[in-house]
């Protein structure tokens, strides 16, 4: 009732354009599957439960900000630690809903709006603003309808098999995530030279503060926070971002047709995300 | 003090639903503030990174897998291989160094 008529299921063509985002949801489900493994064994170390493990995945579902919630659990630190974790850990995610509320035809219901903004993730994102003209919930919804289970499924699997699995497997898949992390930063970092600068002094600040005698007994997650919130802003100082703009170079097709309305920064901060969509559909 | 499980996930699940739809919901112009702007632009970087080092070399058996995981990591993904392709090397890495050391 309070849906918007316009993208009922009733229409032919809504039920296309949510059968094409299922088919893109394929291959982004399937390495959401696996990389989700890693995470679950993650949460095992910590001592959860795998329903536990689905269920913040499928309300979570996002790599990074997951870890966040995993590793202040393990800290057993303060509620507002989590929250301020899952919102430094998710921030980009502001970034791709401020860049696709701009492609949402204004007549869109707030749940529509509010559905699709929970379904933001960097694939599932990248994949619908590269779709030309106003955003069809239909197809967002259909690749979350595909990815997000699976998603669930393999964190839930991972943190049941933890145990189970060789220790040699379970070293080996744990790093599985931190991969995901470096294919999102170093392909940006490659045409950008402030990101891949950025990137370098976040390392080597990151080492330091683990192993410095006092600050690393801080825990994980609150020197993540502040190391995250420092280490920007002194960088949007010192370059603010659209001096950078230039680096649009690696913003694909569909993100570039969307700066129209958007801003350089949101379309940039897709392109990575972007760029491992069209390699996805290359294979 | 003990914190309860139910209120965490419950706080997460908020935090990542109202981070994702605010804008969707209540954005209908572009945000000016080019510090915000520049700001929001670098956090998934600096996070991401942060995030990254020292903890995978921290995540194996054995820390030098970890650092072979990073180097290889940041050399497939620097060609521009996907999530995917990219995690599934950093633990082939893994398992190779491991099986030598």
């Amino acid at each position: 009732m309070l849906m918007s008529n316009d993208y009922s299921l009733k229409l032919p063509e809504n039920r296309r354009v949510l059968a094409q985002g299922m088919r893109d949801g394929i291959p982004i489900g399937a390495g959401y599957f696996a990389v989700a493994f890693s995470l679950g064994i993650t949460a095992k170390g910590i001592g959860l439960r795998p329903i536990t493990c689905m269920i913040t995945s499928v309300l979570c579902h996002a790599s990074a900000g997951e870890y966040a919630v995993y590793t202040v659990i393990g800290d057993n630190a303060a509620y507002i630690t989590m929250a301020v974790m899952v919102l430094i850990a998710n921030a980009r995610y502001l970034l791709m809903s401020c860049a696709m509320s701009q492609r949402m035809a204004p007549s869109l219901s707030f749940f529509h709006r509010l559905f699709m903004g929970f379904g933001i993730t960097d694939e599932l994102f990248a994949i619908s603003i590269a779709r030309p003209g106003m955003l069809n919930p239909n197809y967002m919804y259909g690749g979350m309808f595909v990815s997000i289970p699976l998603w669930a499924l393999g964190s839930g699997l991972g943190c049941f098999s933890g145990e189970v699995l060789p220790e040699r497997i379970v070293s080996a898949l744990s790093v599985a995530l931190f991969g995901m992390f470096l294919a999102i930063i170093i392909p940006p970092a490659r045409d950008d030279k402030i990101i891949r600068m950025l990137i370098i002094i976040s390392f080597a600040v990151s080492f330091v503060m683990s192993k410095l005698p006092g600050v690393s007994s801080v825990p994980s997650g609150t020197r993540i926070i502040i190391l995250t919130v420092v280490i920007s802003a002194i960088a949007a100082i010192l370059f603010p971002a659209d001096s950078s703009a230039n680096d649009s170079a690696h913003a694909t097709d569909g993100s570039a047709n969307a700066t129209d309305s958007n801003s350089n920064t949101a379309a940039n901060s897709s392109a990575g995300a972007a760029d491992s969509i069209d390699n996805n559909k290359g294979d | 003090m003990q914190h309860s499980i139910f209120i965490y996930i419950l706080i997460a699940a908020l935090v990542s639903l109202i981070i994702r739809a605010i804008p969707t919901t209540l954005l209908r112009r572009q945000i000016e503030n080019p510090f915000i702007r520049s700001f929001l632009y670098y956090v998934p970087y600096v996070t991401l990174s942060v995030m990254t080092f020292p903890a995978i070399t921290e995540a194996t058996k054995n820390p030098v897998a970890g650092y072979a995981a990073l180097v290889v990591g940041i050399i497939v993904a620097w060609f521009r291989k996907n999530l995917f392709e990219t995690a599934i090397m950093c633990c082939l890495t893994v398992l190779v160094t491991e099986f030598f050391f």
